[in-house]
Parts: structure tokens; C-alpha cells; sequence
């Protein structure tokens, strides 16, 4: 492996949702710095598979940090020891000789886990169903310059679209709750001229699905944009609770 | 069965029109009865199912991703062409057409093309309204930057992370029709195979990921977008997951293959850093832009690159185009960063990168700003931070992926960067309506082998996959399904589904029981190196012959000494793999069987036998002028040529002097 760091893992394996999992514990030799996080499962699993034994279950495609797939929590968190990266961004060098990592899935009630590592996140996908979108059919459109938007609207509502929906946040939070994802979405099309017409509904449908989900409540400790890969602000959450305030109003009124 | 393109009579620029205005409809209220099988959800997968739930079809979308929204459409960077002229630089429909068609180095279908570059500024229309937020001036007002292979603004972006604005765009509306019931999303669930019945595509036959059960679904129609196969390579810039099956399958139930062998070499990527490397990560071509590429004049210069005077570095991309220089396509960049790390001239440890520097750009876009803010005796230092500034914002995500791969700061030294695998232009041949050769069964995206010939340019498969996507699937479909309004959905306990679900079963179980000494990994890398050295950035008729014994007989071994862990009825990614490689396989012969049936080179396809006396591609219009067409037969293949007529382009050698 070229390497030189000898690494002790403790790995959550747990066969299937019926089951009850445990952390076991592999060694790893000659772990080169260059490698990724992800590589070093690799290696650990092509092991494992000549050994006769099962490999680690782990979900992650782009490994660039885009996908949203990868999602280990590593020495207590989420994506691991560094900031602002997804774990497959994490590499070795992070880590030193004769560390001993452990590693978890994301826990989280509404994230059940399906096999070791892999859990089912389909609730964010529900989510956005209930209403993170603008209601355009392909063709309505009109030209895309007909309606300037400020340059610090666009950029705001860029880095609230930044998020990946990899659902580190969930996992950060003590009560498991969703609110900085929804509120990235709400806060983004929140921005936009043509997010308007919608944006009250908007948050009243999200909001509601997120609590049918089973996504805890939200206690404002900040955990959760602390641990997120594509640092999403926590001014998002403040200001979709504002909005979704406004919209009970609206609707008090009728 | 010959070969029938469908391109509508008339002039170029009034074929699309005249065609959607006399194509067949089918009323709403059929509509309703009708089912469309949508196989991928990336940007031509969302936008077509998200389009034709609207239009009323009955959608069923699949993925192999735990969410739609994760399609590998996400990962794309730079940004997404369109013709709108919004920068007054004297673009037009007519001027993307003809740089897509010169850019794919004359092999790609003049009216495909033409239709693309006239429904590219709806895209970004449609894009807008749905609250993707690309770049903007402070005017309010979309911003653009330029692209390999044209000399024009033309490209859209969002920072760095284009495709996955785009995707999230699609996936929003795709999500929306989820959230109605007019689609029906199967996430984590693979196809295996299809379902042809009395010759049409009538259902696929998907592994639910997680349970392992095989389900059947009937559709009056089939839409495969299941994106691109460079993973056959084994390294390139595609997620791990990207592969073959869905097409290869298609493929062997009577869907011809288009140009196999037209894969696309990116130029800057992140180089190999060792064995334990699992895929490589492309530096947009956005890039380019504001990067200058060189090597050091004198071969094996150890210095520190910023040590090494102007004097004594080879801009080698501006030396030899001077009137594109660092702007040339992809395929003239790749291979001109191979002949100097041959030569000897190559940086890094391996001696196989070359250097992609922004010094010089952000000390010019720092004194700009210095201007902008009437500071007259800014010192260098100043004018550096500013300038550095302007390229965070423009490219700071990509350049921190970079840092924390390489672990080198791109702001103080130049990236190293080599070519790699990062786009397969061929794929399943269709007609114009994006029909494959089995009727019913359409491909989308880079599922197909359409629009792009020999070689892609930048930004422009984003382009394709959500024109096909949004724009043309939802009319042309209308041509095949208006005659289908009286087929009653099929049962699934019809013998072609029990027969095909059979026969993925048995062969699930194959693998699982060959029980041999090595991983599905071992074999993929295997692969993988015969390709890149065979079948890679230069090919020959000796190298290619050899590679298809060395591909035989690593089939062999796969078939003999595999070993797949667990079972078929669990969650079981080793197993996915393994089908995977197993296609692979069979598509990397044919891949070298259709690299040496083409005795000229083209675009990304370099024969060594054909090549100018300065090493350029030397194409051969007498004689090659056709699409391959491979049409699978049990022992081989047979090829099919679909002539290419040039009618509104001279075709003439390609230069980027
Ligand atoms: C790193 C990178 C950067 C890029 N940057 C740019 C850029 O800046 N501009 C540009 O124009 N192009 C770019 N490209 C190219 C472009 O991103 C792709 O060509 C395009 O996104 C492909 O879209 P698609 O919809 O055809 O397929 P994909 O997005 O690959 O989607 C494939 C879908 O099919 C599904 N699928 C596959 N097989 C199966 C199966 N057997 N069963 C069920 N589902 C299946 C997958 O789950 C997925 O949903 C880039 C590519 C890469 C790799
Ligand atoms: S908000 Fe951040 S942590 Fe949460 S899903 Fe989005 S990217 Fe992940
Ligand atoms: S694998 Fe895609 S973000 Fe990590």
C-alpha cells in the first residue's frame, strides 16, 4: 500500500434493519497520507473479501464532495475531524500512526439504517416533494434576462442551493432535526423572484412533511451548521422560521 | 436492418419546427393510460420524466442512487453552453452548431446537432424559472464564460458546481411530479435488463438494491438515460457507480451501439497519486480561462515551478495555437500534454503532470481592481490579494477540492494537472427522435451516441441531456406512442418478463457461486490498464489486436476465479459491482474492435498510423465518413454505417492555428 501509518478501526457492522449491530474492530497497515478516507475502505474490504469475510457496506459515488452520498461519522462526527468536507474528501494525512477511528452511521430516527454504514435518507427526497420547488412546467419559461435579480440576491440564494441533502446535519443534531436542509431550500427559493408566488405554501408543506418524518425540533444549538460540508448558515434557519411564522399568520387570517 | 435516421426533409434551420408542428399528438385523456419507463434520473432522466409526467404519461423513474437528486449529472462543474448572444460577441444558433460539429472533428449528424444549438436558450430560460441560480452581474444579469473549442462567451454557470444547480433544477421538478403521483420514483434500484415483446421495448426487469428482489415493470416505452460508460477504464473523473448495464443490456436485446470506441480524454484532472487510487477528479475546463499550461524548457527541472524563470517556461498549448492557445478543445490539449510528458518535460513526482498556473491572471485581475478602487501604488503583495480574490470567487470550490486532494495550495503553486477519462461520446445509436434500433426504446443524455461525434466541447453535454430531456423527448415520443393508444398495458406475467427475470437470476447467481480467489476490483483494474494503455489517448492496429486477446482472456478469469461475497437477497454492493465489470468486459472488446475498424483518427480517437507530419489527427473523409453501428450477434458483432452528409458545413480539417 506504499504507506506508513498502521491504524486500528472500530466499524459499526450491523447486517440489516432487523438486526441489532455492534463495533468491531479491524487493523489496517501501511496507510499512505495521499489516500482518501474512502480509499482506506477499499483496501480494508478487498481484505476482508479475500479473508472469506463480508466487506463494509458504505454508500458514496462522486467521491468529490458533490453527491451527497457519502456519509460516515467519524470519532464522534459527522464526515469526520476536518471542516467544510464530505468524507470522501477526508484524507489519511488527517489521521497519524497508531490512531484508532471509529466509525458510525448517521443516527437519526427518520435514517434508519439499512447495513452497517448505509442508511436510508428517502425522507429529504419526501421533503422536497411536499413542496421545494417552484411550480414551472417544462416550456413556460420566458427569457432568462427578463428578470435581473441583484447579484447579492443570486449569490445568497446560491449558497443556500449549495447543500448537498448528505443530511450531516440531522447527525450532528442531539434532537435530529432537519432544519437546516429544509431551510436551505426554503431560504434559497425564498431569495428568487420567482420563488414569491409560492414561498408561503412553500414553508407551511415542508415544515409539516419534516415533522411527519420524525425529524426532531429544533433548540438552536448550532451543531449542525458547525458540522455541515457546504457550510450552510444558520441566518437560513432564522429566517425560514420567519417565514413560516408569517405563513401561519396568513393563514390565521384566512 | 438497414439504418434510418428519420431526419426530417427540409432546409437545416426549419426541420425542428416543421417537425413539432406536424408530429403526431395524443390526447390527454390517452395520455393518462399511457406508461413510460424512465431508466436514470440525471439531467436528461429528471427532465424527462418531470416533462412527460406533465404532459400526463404515466412515469415510473429509476435510479441506482439512494436519491434521484444524486445522479453523477451532479458532479458536473464548469457550465452549460447556450446560444443567446447575451454577450454581444457575435454568437448564434448557427455558430454553436458549427462549432459542435467541427469540435466533434465532422463525425456527429448535422440536423441533431442544428436542433441542439436551436433549443439551447430555452434551457437556460427554463433553468431560470426554476430558481436555479446561476452567476450573475451586478446588473442583475446572467453572466457567461468561455469554453475549449469556440471563441465566443457562450457558457452558463454557477460557480463551480453547474451540474449539480442544473440537476437540483430537474430534480425539483422531477420531485414535484413525485410529490402529485404522476411519477412514481424507485430509487436504489438497478435495471438488469429489458423487456422486448414481438420486437418492442415493452418493461425492464430492476433489483430492488436493498431487498435483492427482482421486480418486473411493464411500459409502452422505455427511456434509457443512464449516463455514460467511462468507468470502463476503471479510472476516470465518473462516479464509482457510473456504468454500461443498462445499455449493454439494451444492446444485446437489438439496440445497436454507436461509435463504442469515441471516448473523451479530459486535460486537466487531478494526476494518479499511487495503487490505492480509486477515481480521478477533474479541474473544470472553466479553468482554462484564466490558466496558463506549461512545462519547463528543459526536461527534468526539478525547481519549484515558481522558481523557474518566464524565460526558461514552454507555454506549450500558446506556442503551438497561437489563435486558440490555452482555449483548444479537449482532445488537442490531452494529447499535447502527452507528447511533452513523453518527451521527457513532465512535472511531479511521476513526471506525468504538467503545470495549469493562475499567477499570471490573478496579478491581472488584481490590477483591474487596484484601478477599479483608484489605487495607483497598490504594492505587488495587494495587487496579488485582490487578484486572488476575484478567482476564489470564481473557481474557490474547485480549487479547495484541489488542495485537499493534493495538499498543495493552488493559489501559491501552480496545480499539476494530466489527462483522464472523462466522457464516452459513444453510446446507443438513435434516429432523430432519439429512438434506439428497437422500437419503443430511446436513449437520452450520454446514454446516446448523438450530438457530439469524436469529441465533446465543454458545456455542451449539460446542453444535451436537458435538450433531450425537456425539449425533444416530450414531442418525438408522441410520433411512437400516438400508435400505441390501443396497446392495453401488458401483464408482467407475460413470458418474455418471467423468461428475462429468469434469466438475471441465473446469472446473480453465477456470479455469486463462481467462487474464486479474487475481488471484482482486481478484475476492473485489470481492464482498466489494458484499456488506458491500449485504447487510451493514442491507439494502433498492433496494440488493439493484442488488447482484445489480453480483454478475452481476462473474461475468462472472471468467469472462472471471481469471488462475490454474501447472498442475492440483501443489500450487496460487491454484487452490484460484479454485473457491472462483467458488461464492461464485453463492451471493452468491442470498443477495440471498433477503434481498429477505424483506420483514420478522429477528434479523441488517435490512430497512430494516421497523424500529420506534426503530430495532429489526421482524418480520412473518404473513407470514414460514417457512424459505426455495431449490432450485437451471439459469437460478434456486425457494423452498420450510417453515411454522414455534410450539406450546410464544409468540412475541411480541423485547425485551432
Ligand atoms: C466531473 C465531471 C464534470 C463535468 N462537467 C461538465 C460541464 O461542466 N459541462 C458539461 O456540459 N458537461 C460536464 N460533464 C459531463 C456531464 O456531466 C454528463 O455527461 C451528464 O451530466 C450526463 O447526464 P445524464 O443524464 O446522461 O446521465 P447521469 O447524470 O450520469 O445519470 C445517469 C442516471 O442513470 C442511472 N442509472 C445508470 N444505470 C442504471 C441502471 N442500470 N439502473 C437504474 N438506473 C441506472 C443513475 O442512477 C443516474 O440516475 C462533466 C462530467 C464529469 C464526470
Ligand atoms: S445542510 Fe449541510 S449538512 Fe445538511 S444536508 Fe445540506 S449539506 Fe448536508
Ligand atoms: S461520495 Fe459524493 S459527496 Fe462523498
Amino acid at each position: 500500500m506504499s504507506g506508513n501509518m498502521n491504524l486500528t478501526l472500530k466499524v459499526w457492522r450491523q447486517k440489516n434493519n432487523k438486526v441489532k449491530g455492534s463495533l468491531v474492530d479491524y487493523k489496517v497497515n501501511e496507510v499512505s497520507p495521499d489516500m482518501s478516507f474512502l480509499e482506506m475502505f477499499d483496501v480494508l474490504n478487498e481484505q476482508l473479501i479475500i479473508k472469506g469475510d463480508e466487506p463494509i457496506a458504505f454508500d458514496h459515488d462522486c467521491r468529490e464532495g458533490i453527491c451527497g452520498m457519502c456519509s460516515m461519522h467519524i470519532n464522534g462526527r459527522p464526515h469526520g475531524p476536518k471542516d467544510a468536507i464530505t468524507t470522501c474528501q477526508l484524507h489519511m494525512r488527517s489521521f497519524k500512526d497508531g490512531d484508532t477511528i471509529v466509525v458510525e452511521p448517521w443516527r437519526a430516527k427518520a435514517f434508519p439504517v439499512i447495513k452497517d454504514l448505509t442508511v436510508d435518507r428517502s425522507a429529504f427526497d419526501r421533503i422536497i416533494a411536499s413542496g421545494g420547488y417552484i411550480s414551472v412546467n417544462t416550456g413556460n419559461a420566458q427569457d432568462g434576462n427578463t428578470l435581473p435579480i441583484p447579484k447579492v440576491d443570486a449569490d445568497i440564494a446560491f449558497a443556500a442551493a449549495a447543500c448537498i441533502g448528505c443530511g450531516a446535519c440531522v447527525a450532528a443534531c442531539k434532537n435530529a432535526s432537519a432544519m437546516l436542509f429544509v431551510s436551505a431550500k426554503v431560504n434559497q427559493l425564498a431569495h428568487l423572484p420567482q420563488g414569491k408566488p409560492e414561498r408561503m405554501e412553500r414553508v407551511r408543506a415542508m415544515v409539516a412533511q419534516m415533522d411527519k418524518e420524525g425529524f426532531g425540533s429544533c433548540t438552536n444549538t448550532g451543531a449542525c451548521a458547525a458540522e455541515c460540508p457546504k457550510e450552510i448558515s444558520l441566518v437560513n434557519i432564522a429566517a425560514m422560521n420567519r417565514d413560516y411564522l408569517k405563513s401561519n399568520l396568513i393563514d390565521a387570517e384566512g | 436492418m438497414s439504418l434510418n435516421s428519420n431526419i426530417p426533409e427540409g432546409k437545416l434551420e426549419e426541420k425542428w419546427t416543421k417537425y413539432k408542428s406536424t408530429v403526431p399528438l395524443v390526447n390527454p385523456a390517452n395520455k393518462r393510460n399511457l406508461e413510460v419507463l424512465v431508466v436514470g434520473s440525471g439531467l436528461a432522466g429528471a427532465a424527462a420524466a418531470a416533462s412527460l409526467a406533465e404532459l400526463g404519461y404515466k412515469v415510473k423513474c429509476f435510479c441506482f442512487q439512494d436519491s434521484p437528486r444524486r445522479a453523477h449529472s451532479i458532479a458536473a462543474q464548469g457550465g452549460i453552453n447556450a446560444a443567446k448572444n447575451y454577450q454581444n460577441d457575435g454568437d448564434s444558433v448557427y455558430r454553436l452548431f458549427y462549432d459542435t460539429i467541427k469540435g466533434g472533428d465532422y463525425r456527429a449528424r448535422e440536423a441533431n446537432v442544428y436542433r441542439l444549438a436551436e433549443i439551447s436558450p430555452n434551457i437556460i430560460d427554463q433553468c431560470v424559472a426554476q430558481g436555479v441560480p446561476f452567476a450573475r452581474e451586478y446588473g442583475g444579469m446572467l453572466s457567461n464564460r468561455s469554453f475549449g473549442g469556440t471563441q465566443v462567451q457562450r457558457t452558463f454557470y454557477a460557480a463551480g458546481q453547474t451540474g449539480q444547480q442544473l440537476l437540483l433544477g430537474a430534480y425539483s421538478a422531477l420531485e414535484r411530479q413525485v410529490g402529485m403521483g404522476t411519477v412514481q420514483m424507485f430509487s436504489r434500484h438497478e435495471m438488469l435488463d429489458v423487456v422486448v415483446i414481438d420486437g418492442k421495448a415493452r418493461g425492464i426487469i430492476a433489483r430492488n438494491l436493498i431487498t435483492g428482489e427482482l421486480e418486473r415493470h411493464f411500459g409502452h416505452s422505455v427511456l434509457l438515460c443512464t449516463g455514460g460508460y467511462g468507468n470502463v477504464f476503471f479510472l476516470s473523473t465518473n462516479a464509482m457507480g457510473s456504468n454500461v448495464s443498462a445499455t449493454w443490456k439494451a444492446h444485446k436485446k437489438g439496440a445497436y451501439f454507436g461509435n463504442p470506441s469515441f471516448t473523451q480524454i479530459h486535460p486537466t484532472c487531478i494526476p494518479v497519486s499511487g495503487d490505492h487510487q480509486s477515481k480521478l477528479t477533474l479541474m473544470s475546463e472553466s479553468l482554462r480561462n484564466d490558466g496558463r499550461i506549461w512545462v519547463p524548457k528543459k526536461a527534468g527541472d526539478n525547481r519549484n515551478p515558481n522558481d523557474i524563470p518566464e524565460e526558461e517556461r514552454d507555454y506549450y498549448l500558446e506556442r503551438r495555437y497561437p489563435a486558440f492557445g490555452n482555449l483548444v478543445p479537449r482532445d488537442v490539449a490531452s494529447r499535447a500534454a502527452k507528447e511533452r510528458c513523453d518527451a521527457g518535460f513532465g512535472v511531479g513526482n511521476s513526471k506525468m503532470a504538467v503545470y495549469l498556473d493562475f499567477k499570471f491572471n490573478m496579478m491581472r485581475y488584481g490590477r483591474v481592481e487596484a484601478t477599479k478602487l483608484g489605487m495607483t501604488d497598490a504594492s505587488d503583495a495587494e495587487i496579488f490579494k485582490m487578484g486572488k480574490d476575484v478567482v476564489k470567487e470564481k473557481y474557490g470550490n474547485l480549487f479547495d477540492m484541489y488542495k485537499q486532494i493534493t495538499g498543495e495550495d493552488p493559489y501559491e503553486l501552480p496545480m499539476r494537472i494530466y489527462p483522464a477519462v472523462h466522457y464516452t461520446m459513444g453510446g446507443l445509436w438513435v434516429d432523430y427522435n432519439l429512438m434506439t434500433t428497437v422500437p419503443g426504446m430511446y436513449a437520452l443524455g450520454e446514454a446516446n451516441f448523438s450530438d457530439h461525434g469524436a469529441n465533446r466541447l465543454g458545456a455542451s453535454a449539460l446542453m444535451q441531456g436537458l435538450a433531450d430531456g425537456y425539449f425533444v423527448i416530450p414531442y418525438t415520443i408522441g410520433a411512437y406512442l400516438s400508435k400505441e393508444i390501443a396497446t392495453k398495458a401488458i401483464s408482467t406475467d407475460h413470458e418474455a418478463f418471467v423468461e428475462a427475470e429468469k434469466s438475471v437470476s441465473e446469472r446473480l447467481n453465477k456470479l455469486l457461486t463462481i467462487n474464486g480467489t479474487k475481488t471484482v476490483d482486481y478484475f476492473h483494474k485489470k481492464l482498466g490498464k489494458v484499456m488506458w494503455d491500449k485504447c487510451g489517448m493514442a491507439r494502433s492496429a498492433g496494440g488493439l489486436n493484442q488488447a482484445i486477446v489480453e480483454i478475452k482472456a481476462i473474461r475468462e478469469e472472471f468467469w472462472n476465479d471471481l469471488r462475490v461475497p454474501g447472498t442475492a437477497d440483501e443489500f450487496n454492493p460487491e454484487l452490484e459491482k460484479a454485473g457491472r465489470v462483467a458488461d464492461f468486459i464485453e463492451l471493452g472488446e468491442l470498443m477495440c474492435i471498433d477503434a481498429l475498424e477505424r483506420n483514420e483518427s478522429c477528434g479523441g480517437h488517435f490512430r497512430e498510423e494516421s497523424q500529420t507530419e506534426d503530430g495532429e489527427a489526421l482524418r480520412d473523409d473518404e473513407n470514414y465518413s460514417y457512424v459505426s453501428a455495431w449490432e450485437f450477434k451471439e459469437a460478434d458483432w456486425d457494423l452498420h454505417k450510417e453515411e454522414l452528409k455534410f450539406e450546410n458545413i464544409k468540412i475541411a480539417q480541423r485547425s485551432y492555428k
